[in-house]
This record gives structure tokens, C-alpha cells and sequence, in this order.
């Protein structure tokens, strides 16, 4: 391996236009047992997030039984298929302290941040996955990828500071050309030829940065950090451009999906919420597999999901508002379809990377995909009792197949227990009553 | 109208930079200059004189994607034209255009900035349009030109920059575009490099503020010239300066009241006033929630993805013939019967009509009458699969009248009066028994009446006059204002107050970049009377606008001093 350094592989070459690198099997970038790499480094760990709106009705999802082979209620009976790879955490709360209850915002902002947020748009500062991205995702193409199923770019949970939600990629099509489209360097590839017009744009950047300094004097203090994000994006193209100039390690599960000719029409109905999140997880998946990112957030419906039924006039959110709860059944039916429907992707999302070979191993061992949503029972839209997920045993970490059943635990616990498995050392996360630095214990390895 | 389309797009269809450039800009001028008799801008006259001894702040501003593609066809002309899908703007203060003056930066976006200026870079310099577009040919197609890449890159840096680039900086691109001519051995895909990394700068991307010390107002701070060019285009016209702007600004004209009043003049008379009052409206109006509008296919088989396009056209259409082709009274906007139709609207007004967009007007007895009645209104506020008095309510109030209204609590329980075993047959049963709930009567006594009176307008906005076999009884009251139906509710709306001010508030906050607020009250007081005293014409409201000295002059603060080494007003 070491003969085969990316540097020295290139040096000498850029100049040369097309050039063929002779590369050795591809199995021998793995250890003897395919559960680590060749030279001896660990498989990386990978952390994922997956959002859906409207949380549950607690009588039908929340499992009676706690810690291993917990009961599947019938909101969650779908999960049974993956439940060995997921965790199920319940009854937390998203504490608000004295910031006002903004509605499907504040919840899933706890969840992301920490913090309650003081206004109703933009976030206190980077979410979650942009801290853990910042630690494990400078080394490849994408710091993070960003997609979801509604149909609008806007349905992300994502933000890189207070005033930058990262757009989501609705278009399966789109998200494709993205990943695997013409600048996809497949890691597989005999051959390798570095495009020399790559160094040329790599060398335009550095004016660029003196640009950015020059701004300064034309800008107020308080917009000084919004050139710092603009410098921050370009080192990014920068790194980007670089690793396009480098060979890339081979990935011998990564294969190069066909290219989409058709995606699902615009719209809210659940039908095509299912197909888009089945394209896009398709591609999430094979994005992550072929090492384009190692952090990654899927939107299955919006805070306030606008998910539709066909033939019933009532989106989601009018939903938890308006239907009767059914006296007989003890929930609200209509409500509760919608659920289903999510939890149904969630199970898709969770067995997609399940089935994704790595090494000896699947994908899914070596990630941690953490799932939150916006409220804990759907018709009060209340902020106790929120229910979350983990999947993935994020390489040994951490264990899988339980429910953990808090006494009101900040939810800000989930989300500092995700961040020290990822790596992160921090003492404690969270603000005011959502500061924590107790871990879910129960989980760890 | 068709007429006037068939200019703008005559207009863009030569590039500033092109070969037929003088000829382009020479015809669309003189064009310009003698407004036909259906309805150029006819606001002329010297600057209104200052309103107010208030000023704006500055700004930094994120451009659009509507914005960068303005300014591109502008430049380059139609030929090149990218899919430029910019990440969308979070909405402030009600306007998408503050949200610019506070967005970020993603990463993500960055991405998306490069792939963008890259597409358009190789379109410029393609074998095809290289012959238009760049005014000069190299000694050698397969060695660097720094002269030639020089006339070029000092062409349009000049354009995308929005000020003359400073010695150096134009050297460093010039030797930019010669080292990848060298190490390509292709002097065009070396300029390409060079145009590339231009076109997603920062300082073309972030519309940044420059100010300098106003000699007429000792102690006080203004744009430079080239900051309020680029002010005055962006509100105007959606898009960078052109040339003649530029020059304006060049020479200090803009900075007297006769050679502002004269730019402002040119600008409003221009065919690309169309794409800033377009832009304009579409931001008010909230129209961005067209990008993602959907209803249940198996409710309304007939409201397809083309219907949503037409329905937001629809009322562009009618904006721009009513108030600044006729030149109406904004006002009449929600009383007019004019509009226009295409083949996907008409099958849900349900009136026969010929292939493409015709001009129509309902007849006196019609039901339809202003923006109120049309589909974008009607089907973009209400549910997927159902109308909504509450959400056409709450729209007119936050988006006409600037009124907003309170979030719901989050745990509102309207359960009760939605058990479809009940006896609330139609829309006003539903309300009134919301009403009945103290709760929720605070904000649905705010909203509800109004939208009750589009009642007979179903979620697709199709008329009827029942709902579940009941009639419809769509009387209310707006403010004070009793009404029997949507026409009494669309004069109520006309001869409501906060109409007029609440776009005057818009108007200024679109132009300024920042949110019109207590502390504009005399600069929006003064805009409101010369609104009225215009007749509240659309036109002479943008000029006004756009010659206060609020508009111009920057609020004084720590960070916004003058910097002595701008003075040449280059960019840097």
C-alpha cells in the first residue's frame, strides 16, 4: 500500500494528460478478516441523520417493554426487520426554558443543536451533523450531503451557522449528476487521469481568497462572519479540486449506479414521498459506500409535514388539528397512517445500509444514523415524550436492539452521547436545562 | 403586452459585450426613450426633493438566481444561459430579498456557485459563441494573448464587478487566463479559467455597500456612486448596471439630484423594468411557494404541474400590463376584471379559449373580479385537497395589508368541529364554531371573516356556490367593511388603508434591503403622501423610492466610515 501513495502516484503527472496508473486488487486495501484497513487503520466511521415531522401517538408506538427485544407496537410493527440494528429512545423532552413553543421549530432545533432557538428561523448556531462533519469530513468529496423526500429543498434540519440551512436535494436526478455524474471519480477505476484543467481552476481559488479579504472593508462587524462562510466554501472547492487531482482509495463495494431517466412527479402525496426517499437513500447509500462523504442527512417529510393522502383533503398537519380521535381505536386513524408511512421509510433507510456489504461486515456497522423529529405526541404537538432513533453500531461502539425508556430526559442526552461515540471530545453539550453531560450508558460498548 | 415581450426578449437577445452590441443598445434606447401609447413610464421631471433626513443601512447582499441570470443575459446575451439553482433564501421581515441581506454561505452552495460559473464560462468561449461574445481573436488559439484576454476580462469584470476592476487585480486575472491558455495549450479554455473564477467571486456574488463621506451632509455617509448604481439596478431591474449606469456613475452623475433623476427616469422607461417589477411582486406576493405547490391529484384531476406555472404568470401578467404598461392605480389591481389566460387556467375558470396566453376579461356578472379571484391567490392558499378560509385570510392580511397574524398554539384541538359525523357542513359552520372557543377566536376573528368571502372558490379555485350540498354564504366584513361577496370584499380591500402602505413599506424594503420599520416612519410617511398625490402608480412609487435620500444615504455606525484608498471607486 504504501508503494501506492496518492501524492506519489501523481507527482510528475498532471502536466501529462492522460495517464494510466496500474493499480493492485482491490482486496488488497483490506486486512486479512475485512475489518479494517489494509494498513491497518480502522474502517471509518460514518454519521448519518434522518428527520421525519409530526413525532407519534404514544399508546401505538411506544414499545411497553424496555432494553433488548423490545415489543413493536402497531405504529412501529414495520421496524421489525431492522430492529436488531436500531435503537429506540423515548419519553425525552425538548426543554424550551423561557423561549416561546415555536411550533415544529423548536423541537427538532434541540434536537440539532442543543439550544432552544430564539426566533422562528434560523437555528442558534451549526447543527449537529456539521460538528461532527468538521471532525470526520475533510477528507472527502462532500463535508456532508443533504437530501430529502418532500420535494422541496427547504425541508433540511441542516445548518452550518445560525443563518445557513444547507438545501436539501429534492430531484433524485439531480442528486445523481451530483454524486456520479461527470466529475465522480470512480475509486475503482483502472485507470486514473487527473484533468490538468482542474489545477488550473484549483490555482484561480487563491485570488479568490485575497478577494474575500478585500470585502472586509465594505461590510459591517456583523457581516464580517458571513465572509468568513464564503471563505469557508471555497477552501472547500479547493479541497474538492484537490482530491479530483488525487488517486482515491479503492472502495470495493462502490459501484457506479445507472444514471436516472425519470424521478417522481412534484408533490406531497405519501406515494411519492416513498419513491423519492427510495431513490435518494439508493444514492445515499452507494455516496457513502464509494467514501463520497461520511456524513450525510435524509429528510423524510418536513417539520409540519405536508405529507397528503390520496383522496383525503387533509394533509398531515391539518391532521393532527382536525381529526376526531377515533373513540374505539384510542388514536387518531387518519394521523397515524401518516406515521406508518414514515416509519415504513425509516425501516427502508435503515436495511438499505444493511445491505450494503463492507468488507467482511455490512455498511451499517461502521455508521451511526441518529433520527429525530420536530414533537413528541402529534395531536398536542408537545414537546415531552419525544421519541428517537439511533441505528448503526458505528464500528463496535456502540450496542444495538434496544429501547431505552427515559424519566424526561433532555433530549440534548441523545445528542451528546452521539457526539462523544463519533469522537467528539466535549465535556458536556446543550444550554440551560438541556445542558447535559450524562451519556445513554445503556448503548455503549 | 405581447408586443412588449417581444422587445424585452429582442433586447436581451444581443449581449452588451457582443459584436452588435452599439446597434442592440442604440435600438433598445431609442426605444426606451419614446414609450409607445399603451403605456411607458411617463415620470419625469427633476428628483422628488428629499423626504426625510432618514437614511438606510448598509448592506450585504447574497445575489439571486433570477439576479445572476439577469445580469448574464445582460452580458453575455441569451445564448448562454445556465440551469442556476441557487438554495433558496429564507423569507424576512415578509420579503425573500431581506433574507439576502442576511443569508449565509454553505458549503453545499458554494458548489453550486462553482458549477454554475463554470457552465456559463464554457458557453462564452464555445466555438460557437467565442465569435459574439469575445471582441477579439488571439495571434494563437493554442498559446496565451494576454492583450486579448485583457479586452475582454476588463469588458466584462467591468459588468460582473459592477465597477472598473483596479490595475492589478485585472493583471491578475489577465495572467490567470495566460497560465491556463499555457498549461492547456488552448487560449479560450484558459480564458474560461479566468472568466469562471469571476463569475463566482465574491465580490460579484455579494452585492457589498462602499461608502464615502456626502459633501452635502456634513458628517453623514453615503453609497458611492457605483454601490447606488448597483442599488438602483438591483431594485429596478433585477440585475447588475448596464453600461450606461455604469457611467453615470463613473462621471458623479448620480449623485446629484438632476443626474439621479435622469438615470432613475431611463431606468423605469427601460424594457427590463418588467424583470425588477416581476421580481418585485413575485417577492411580495410570496410566490416562491409556486416552486413546491401541489394539490391532490385525485380531488382536482384538472390542477396540474402546468397550472401551477400559469397561475403564477397569470398575475405577473396582469401586474405588469395593469400598473406599469396602463399605468392603473395600484389599487385597481384587486378590482380590475383584466387578466389573462392560458389553455391550463381556463379549463378551471371553465371558459373556452385558443391555444397560449390571450388577454380575457370576465364579464360584469362574473364572480371574478381582481388578484383576489385568481387562481394563484386562491389555490396557493389554501390545502392540497380543500379550500381555506383561515389561510386566504391570513395571506391577505400578512401579504397585502402587512397586517401579521399570531402563530396558532401549539396545541389547538379543532377536533371537535371537524367530526365529519357533525353537522358543519361548509367552511362557515367549521369557523363559527371555531369562534366559539376563546382560544382560538383571537387570531380567527383577524383572518376568517375575509377568507369566508372567497368561500365559493374551492381549493383548486374553481367556483361553485356549495359545499357538501349546502350554499355558501360568503358574506364578512373587512375592517369595518361589510360585503355580500368576494366583489364587495375586493372593494373593501381597494379602499383600505394599509393597502397603500403596506406596498410602499414593501417597495422600500425591497429597494433598501433591510426591513421597513419604526425607525423609517418618515421616510415611509413622506413615500405614502407622494404615493397618494401620484395616484398610487406603481412607476412613481419606484422613483420615488429610488431618488429619497434615505435610499442613498447610510446610517451612520462604528464600522461604516469612509476609506480613503476607495476613492477611485475600483474594485479590488
Amino acid at each position: 500500500m504504501a508503494d501506492f501513495n496518492r501524492r506519489r502516484v501523481l507527482r510528475g503527472i498532471l502536466d501529462g494528460g492522460a495517464v494510466t496508473v496500474a493499480l493492485p486488487l482491490l482486496n488488497c486495501f483490506l486486512n486479512g478478516n475485512g475489518t479494517a484497513m489494509a494498513d491497518g487503520a480502522a474502517m471509518p466511521v460514518r454519521f448519518g441523520t434522518w428527520f421525519w415531522g409530526l413525532g407519534m401517538a404514544k399508546n401505538i408506538f411506544v414499545p411497553k417493554k424496555t432494553g433488548k427485544d423490545f415489543d413493536l407496537p402497531e405504529e412501529i410493527a414495520m421496524l421489525a426487520p431492522v430492529r436488531k440494528d436500531i435503537n429506540l429512545f423515548t419519553n425525552m423532552q425538548a426543554f424550551r426554558d423561557t423561549e416561546a413553543n415555536r411550533c415544529h421549530f423548536t423541537g427538532w432545533v434541540i434536537n440539532m443543536t442543543g439550544q432552544a432557538p430564539k426566533n422562528g428561523q434560523n437555528t442558534p448556531g451549526e447543527t449537529i451533523d456539521v460538528t461532527v462533519a468538521s471532525q470526520i469530513g475533510r477528507t472527502t468529496r462532500f463535508k456532508t450531503l443533504n437530501a430529502t423526500a418532500t420535494g422541496d429543498p427547504r425541508s433540511t434540519v441542516s445548518y452550518e451557522g445560525y443563518n445557513a440551512p444547507s438545501a436539501a436535494e429534492f430531484s433524485p436526478m439531480n442528486f445523481y449528476t451530483r454524486l456520479f455524474g461527470p466529475d465522480f471519480q470512480d475509486p475503482n477505476a483502472k485507470d486514473f487521469k487527473p484533468n490538468p484543467q482542474t489545477m488550473v481552476r484549483k490555482s484561480v481559488l487563491s485570488g479568490m481568497l485575497d478577494d474575500v479579504k478585500a470585502l472586509e472593508r465594505d461590510v459591517g462587524a456583523e457581516d464580517k462572519a458571513r465572509l468568513d462562510q464564503y471563505l469557508t466554501g471555497l477552501r472547500h472547492i479547493e479541497q474538492q479540486f484537490e482530491q479530483q487531482l488525487t488517486k482515491p482509495e479503492p472502495r470495493a463495494a462502490c459501484v457506479a449506479p445507472k444514471a436516472l431517466t425519470r424521478e417522481p412527479a412534484a408533490g406531497g402525496d405519501a406515494e411519492l414521498y416513498k419513491a423519492r426517499h427510495e431513490m435518494l437513500t439508493n444514492l445515499m447509500v452507494m455516496a457513502v459506500a464509494c467514501d463520497q462523504t461520511r456524513v450525510f442527512n435524509m429528510n423524510y417529510s418536513a417539520a409540519s409535514a405536508n405529507t397528503v393522502k390520496a383522496g383525503y383533503e387533509k394533509p398531515h398537519h391539518t391532521t393532527t388539528h382536525e381529526e376526531p380521535m377515533d373513540e374505539k381505536l384510542g388514536y387518531q386513524e387518519n394521523c397515524s397512517w401518516f406515521t406508518r408511512r414514515a416509519m415504513e421509510s425509516w425501516a427502508y433507510y435503515v436495511k438499505a445500509f444493511g445491505d450494503m456489504k463492507e468488507g467482511d461486515g455490512r455498511l451499517i456497522d461502521n455508521m451511526l444514523i441518529y433520527a429525530v423529529t420536530d414533537h413528541g405526541f402529534a395531536r398536542v404537538h408537545s414537546l415531552d415524550g419525544m421519541p428517537a432513533f439511533t441505528a448503526g453500531r458505528a464500528g463496535g461502539r456502540i450496542k444495538t436492539g434496544m429501547h431505552i425508556a427515559t424519566d424526561n430526559s433532555t433530549v440534548a442526552r441523545l445528542g451528546y452521547t452521539v457526539q462523544r461515540v463519533m469522537g467528539l471530545d466535549i465535556p458536556s453539550w446543550g444550554t440551560r436545562s438541556n445542558n447535559t453531560s450524562k451519556e445513554f450508558g445503556e448503548i455503549l460498548v | 403586452m405581447l408586443l412588449r415581450h417581444f422587445l424585452s426578449r429582442t433586447f436581451l437577445s444581443q449581449s452588451f459585450i457582443s459584436a452588435g452590441a452599439a446597434t442592440a443598445m442604440a435600438l433598445a434606447l431609442a426605444s426606451c426613450s419614446q414609450p409607445s401609447t399603451e403605456g411607458r413610464v411617463a415620470v419625469t421631471g427633476p428628483a422628488a426633493p428629499s423626504i426625510s433626513s432618514v437614511s438606510s443601512e448598509r448592506r450585504l447582499r447574497l445575489m439571486t438566481s433570477a439576479q445572476y441570470l439577469n445580469t448574464l443575459a445582460y452580458v453575455f446575451g441569451p445564448n448562454v444561459r445556465p440551469d442556476a439553482r441557487f438554495a433558496p433564501l429564507q423569507r424576512t421581515d415578509g420579503l425573500l430579498s431581506v433574507g439576502t441581506s442576511i443569508a449565509g454561505v454553505t458549503a453545499g452552495q458554494m458548489e453550486v456557485y462553482q458549477k454554475t460559473a463554470a457552465s456559463v464560462a464554457a458557453q462564452v468561449v464555445n466555438a460557437e459563441n467565442r465569435k459574439f461574445l469575445i471582441p477579439c481573436a488571439p495571434k494563437s488559439e493554442t498559446a496565451r494573448d494576454d492583450e486579448c484576454a485583457r479586452v475582454f476580462l476588463k469588458k466584462v469584470s467591468r459588468l460582473l464587478y459592477r465597477r472598473p476592476l483596479d490595475d492589478k487585480r485585472l493583471d491578475e486575472w489577465v495572467a490567470q487566463a495566460g497560465a491556463g491558455a499555457e498549461r492547456l495549450k488552448d487560449f479560450y479554455t484558459g480564458l474560461g479559467s479566468a472568466l469562471e473564477g469571476m463569475l463566482f467571486n465574491p465580490q460579484v456574488l455579494l452585492i457589498s455597500e462602499r461608502l464615502e463621506a456626502d459633501p452635502k451632509t456634513p458628517g453623514a455617509m453615503r453609497l458611492d456612486s457605483y454601490a447606488l448604481a448597483a442599488r438602483l439596478s438591483f431594485f429596478l431591474w433585477d440585475a447588475a448596471p448596464d453600461d450606461l449606469l455604469l457611467k453615470a456613475a463613473e462621471k458623479g452623475e448620480l449623485q446629484t439630484e438632476k443626474g439621479l433623476a435622469a438615470s432613475v427616469d431611463r431606468m423605469l422607461a427601460s424594457s427590463r423594468l418588467e424583470f425588477g417589477v416581476r421580481a418585485f411582486f413575485d417577492d411580495m406576493l410570496q410566490f416562491d411557494l409556486f416552486d413546491t405547490l401541489a394539490k391532490d391529484g385525485s380531488i382536482y384531476p384538472n390542477f396540474t404541474a402546468t397550472t401551477v406555472l400559469d397561475a403564477r404568470e397569470q398575475t405577473l401578467r396582469t401586474i405588469v400590463d395593469q400598473l406599469i404598461i396602463k399605468k392603473r392605480d395600484y389599487r385597481d389591481l384587486f378590482t380590475t376584471r383584466e387578466t389573462f389566460l392560458s389553455p391550463s387556467l381556463a379549463a378551471l375558470y371553465r371558459i373556452p379559449t385558443t391555444g397560449g396566453w390571450v388577454p380575457y376579461e370576465f364579464p360584469a356578472d362574473n364572480p371574478r373580479m381582481g388578484m383576489l379571484t385568481q387562481i394563484s391567490f386562491l389555490a396557493g392558499h389554501a390545502h392540497p385537497g380543500r379550500s381555506s378560509a383561515t389561510l386566504r385570510g391570513k395571506a391577505l392580511r400578512e401579504l397585502l395589508l402587512c397586517q401579521p397574524v399570531p402563530r396558532p398554539p401549539a396545541n389547538v384541538d379543532f377536533s371537535a368541529v371537524e367530526n365529519p359525523k357533525s353537522t358543519h357542513r361548509t367552511a362557515r359552520d367549521r369557523v363559527t364554531a371555531h369562534l366559539s372557543n376563546p382560544v382560538c377566536a383571537g387570531c380567527h376573528k383577524i383572518t376568517d371573516p375575509i377568507g369566508l368571502a372567497l368561500e365559493n372558490f374551492d381549493g383548486a379555485g374553481r367556483y361553485r356556490t356549495t359545499e357538501r350540498g349546502s350554499p355558501i354564504d360568503a358574506s364578512g366584513n373587512l375592517d369595518g367593511k361589510a360585503f355580500t361577496d368576494v366583489t364587495g370584499l375586493a372593494a373593501a380591500l381597494h379602499d383600505h388603508p394599509a393597502l397603500t402602505t403596506c406596498v410602499v413599506k414593501r417597495a422600500y424594503a425591497y429597494g433598501t434591503g433591510g426591513p421597513a420599520d419604526a425607525n423609517n416612519r418618515a421616510t415611509l410617511e413622506s413615500l405614502d403622501k407622494s404615493f397618494a398625490a401620484g395616484g398610487y402608480r406603481i412607476p412613481g412609487l419606484l422613483r420615488a423610492v429610488a431618488t429619497s435620500k434615505a435610499f442613498s444615504q447610510i446610517t451612520t455606525t462604528p464600522t461604516a466610515t469612509a476609506d480613503a484608498s476607495a476613492a477611485g471607486g475600483v474594485a479590488k
